[in-house]
């Protein structure tokens, strides 16, 4: 395994210094790092003016595979989350099949030890077949291989009140969460944007931000009666984000996310009718997204997730109405955090590190990742110039999908380097 | 004008002015014993039509033929919101068969939005009702058929005229599209329906709203019937079928309220005793069956003047 040695650069952008990662570990941090104190081999790379982060961890992935390799694979999907500078992703539980049994999440987390490109951290499904009916066998995946601690129905709502609660009680057993995609189904049937002006003038069919509401309001209730942990899953509206300073409020061991997309997109973009644009839950108003961002400026959100769903181009060239719903996420992540959250002064790179890193990494129980840059410590780090910019080419990513809504966009920031363990996955800006 | 007419909202009061003018040109044409012009001959319309409709097909064949348009209808039942073949694959293949100009119906809303604009086809698009969003060339011959019997000046203006749209203003294109195409032409439109049947951010479209048809309707100039399909009812819009016309239909008591010269409207089909009593529907103020007629008109003035004619469509020699 190669020697790093990382020269003048800013950890969490505090003062230059250096970083030398060896054996998997960060084994010394500081300036008075000396040729003589290192081996032989060593790699040295200029940090001048980057900033070093601990690795990202993502609490909600769609890797798609088993199911729809056409779309993503394990190893496509972790090629991506590597160069956006993730050292850890949560695998969504809606594959086909789905992640409902200790026999699937072990597969996908083995099929992510074998990429070697990140972390692939299982998510379970809580109910069979994500149909809402009966509970998956979540203590078999609890103690499986995968150690899966987050469950989710993703893409579908734990609608049934009853079914929420046993799920919010049973998964205490293993100190794990219950990650709920907030979605009254009634409220949003064949819903397709958000409901508001727009959408009754284009014809589409209203996602009321009460559909939202209404579930993340009674499952916090839920949450409190019955003393569980609850993980809310892409918050995207300002309603939620009132609902959940409430509850944190009274003290209900209620997490949130947001996802990239909500902080920076809106939903007069619908106004294109490109289903490019199109995604669950809908991208809403400009207060919905300036009262996320205070959200996550203040806590009230505890981190950023991408929902990085890839879906093949014939799901996306086609009329709104018949497209899937979802966009790519994973490589334009921290990019979009530094446009809406820290040029703007709402974040600083401690912030980022808390929100992207360590919170996600503590809902999701993953004990290597997440941790601080301090010697020591698992060599999972990231270094990232905030001053490049680029230009979005979907052809550049390394999903297999392409369907990126910041398609020309120019974004601030480069990921130049990810380690996983000290082994670098992305190096100079590129795939190693 | 655009090269597409997929929104009412797209044209100007020039525009939509213009084909007003050249459908009255056209329309005498109707009233003559050989009703074919030269003008569109050689050209290719293809009537794409993704969901069921009789007389807007109808209507856009007669208009295009009469200006000597070859004409392909392609019904394609089943769009790819049922796995048959793909929007764009049809579009590419009428691409490749020449066409000039593509009508579209399709359930949709946007379908001819993305069918203009996703750089599939290069020929004209025009919207000829796309799902819950619009159906422009409706109200463009709703707009000529006012402008006939309740316009003043040499233009038939409608300004300050006061049109009143009653019924299912949610799932309704022909609503959208009269009240931006009305609006431009600088009439009073007031919705009414009841209160689930309007769109959430409906107070920020250019017309009035109300809920009581009673208090709209001695006003009216001009009062156009939607259409409420029975389907509504099952997703709990209103308790019964006979509650909604009790509320919301055009009766022989309340057409005695409206004034003289008022109109009375309705874009089909027409569903009797719903929203409309047949002696309201077959009264000497309802103008029904001429909205029909108006329509080959208008339709014969959009697909001219999109295809670029730009010599006078009437009396131009070859």
């Amino acid at each position: 395994m190669s020697t790093y040695w990382i020269k003048n650069v800013s950890i969490l952008g505090g003062a230059p210094t250096d970083l030398l990662l060896a054996n998997g570990v960060i084994e010394r941090v500081g300036a008075g790092i000396s040729t003589s104190s290192t081996t032989e081999g060593v790699e040295e790379i200029d940090g001048t003016g980057l900033i070093a982060l601990p690795g990202l961890v993502d609490l909600h992935t769609h890797l798609r595979e088993p199911g729809r390799e056409d779309a993503e694979t394990v190893e496509s999907g972790t090629r991506a989350a590597a160069m956006g500078g993730f050292t850890a992703v949560h695998a969504m539980a809606n594959t086909e099949p789905v992640a409902d049994t200790a026999g699937v999440v072990e597969q996908v987390w083995r099929l992510g030890r074998e990429a070697g490109y990140c972390d692939v951290y299982p998510v379970g499904a809580v109910t069979v077949g994500l149909a809402g009916q009966q509970l998956a066998e979540l203590g078999a995946m609890a103690d499986s291989a995968a150690r899966v601690r987050v469950f989710s129905d993703d893409g579908k709502c734990v609608s049934d009140a009853v079914l929420m609660r046993r799920a919010l009680e049973y998964v205490k057993a293993f100190d794990g969460v219950v990650a709920q995609h907030a979605q009254e189904p009634r409220l949003t049937e064949g819903a397709q944007m958000n409901e508001g002006p727009l959408s009754g003038r284009l014809g589409l069919a209203g996602w009321p931000a009460v559909a939202e509401e209404a579930i993340i309001a009674r499952d916090v209730l839920l949450a409190e009666h019955v003393g569980s942990r609850l993980h809310v899953c892409h918050v995207s509206t300002a309603g939620s984000v009132e609902l959940i300073r409430w509850a944190k409020g009274k003290g209900v061991d209620v997490t949130a996310e947001a996802c990239p997309h909500h902080l920076l997109l809106t939903d007069d973009l619908a106004a294109t009718y490109d289903p490019i644009y199109k995604v669950n839950p809908p991208l809403r108003s400009t207060a919905d997204a300036e009262a996320l961002r205070a959200g996550l400026a203040d806590g009230t959100i505890d981190i950023v997730a991408t929902d990085h769903a890839p879906h093949p181009h014939e799901d996306k060239d086609c009329e709104w109405a018949a497209a899937a719903f979802g966009m790519l996420g994973l490589e334009t992540a921290l990019s979009i955090v530094q446009q809406t959250m820290v040029d703007p002064g709402l974040l600083d790179w401690a912030g980022v590190a808390d929100r992207m890193s360590a919170a996600p990494a503590r809902i999701g129980r993953v004990a290597d990742h997440g941790r601080p840059i301090a010697e020591g410590e698992p060599a999972n780090v990231v270094l990232y110039d905030p001053a490049a910019t680029r230009v979005i080419d979907p052809a550049e990513t390394q999903s297999l999908s392409r369907n990126t809504p910041y398609r020309g966009m120019e974004l601030p920031g480069r990921v130049v380097a990810t380690f996983l363990r000290g082994k670098a996955t992305v190096l100079d800006g590129k795939i190693q | 004008m655009k090269r597409h007419l997929l929104s009412a909202g797209d044209l100007t009061r020039d525009d939509a002015e213009l084909i007003l003018s050249t459908a009255a040109e056209l329309r005498e044409l109707a009233d003559r014993p050989i009703k074919k012009l030269p003008a569109l001959r050689g050209r290719t319309v293809v009537n794409l039509f993704f969901e069921d409709s009789t007389r807007t097909r109808i209507s856009f064949e007669a208009a295009a033929k009469r200006l000597s348009a070859d004409v392909i209808n392609f019904a394609a039942k089943g769009s790819s919101l049922s796995k048959g073949e793909s929007l764009k694959d049809t579009a590419l293949t009428l691409e490749a068969m020449g066409a000039d100009a593509v009508v579209v119906r399709h359930g949709a809303s946007g379908a001819p939005h993305r069918l203009a604009n996703s750089g599939w086809v290069r020929s004209s698009v025009v919207n000829a009702g796309d799902g819950t969003h619009e159906h422009p060339t409706q109200a463009l011959l709703d707009a000529f058929t006012m402008s006939r019997h309740l316009g003043t000046g040499p233009k038939g203006s409608l300004d300050g005229r006061r049109i009143a749209i009653v019924g299912d203003v949610l799932h309704s294109r022909v609503a959208r599209s009269n009240a931006l195409l009305l609006h431009t032409l600088g009439a009073e439109v007031t919705l009414v329906a009841p209160p689930t049947l309007f769109p959430v951010g409906v107070e920020s479209w250019p017309v009035e709203i109300s809920y009581d048809l009673d208090a709209v309707i001695p006003k009216a100039d001009a009062v156009m019937m939607l259409r409420v399909q029975r389907e509504r009812m099952s997703g709990g819009f209103f308790p019964t079928a006979r509650e909604y016309s009790r509320r919301y239909g055009l009766d022989g008591r309340r057409m005695a309220t409206l004034q003289d010269h008022t109109i009375v409207m309705h874009p089909g089909p027409m569903v009797r005793g719903m929203e409309i009593t047949a002696d309201v529907a077959d009264a000497d103020r309802s103008v029904i069956v001429e909205q029909v007629t108006n329509g080959v008109a208008v339709r014969m003035a959009v697909l001219y003047l999109l295809l670029g004619g730009s010599e006078p469509a009437v009396g131009g020699e070859e």
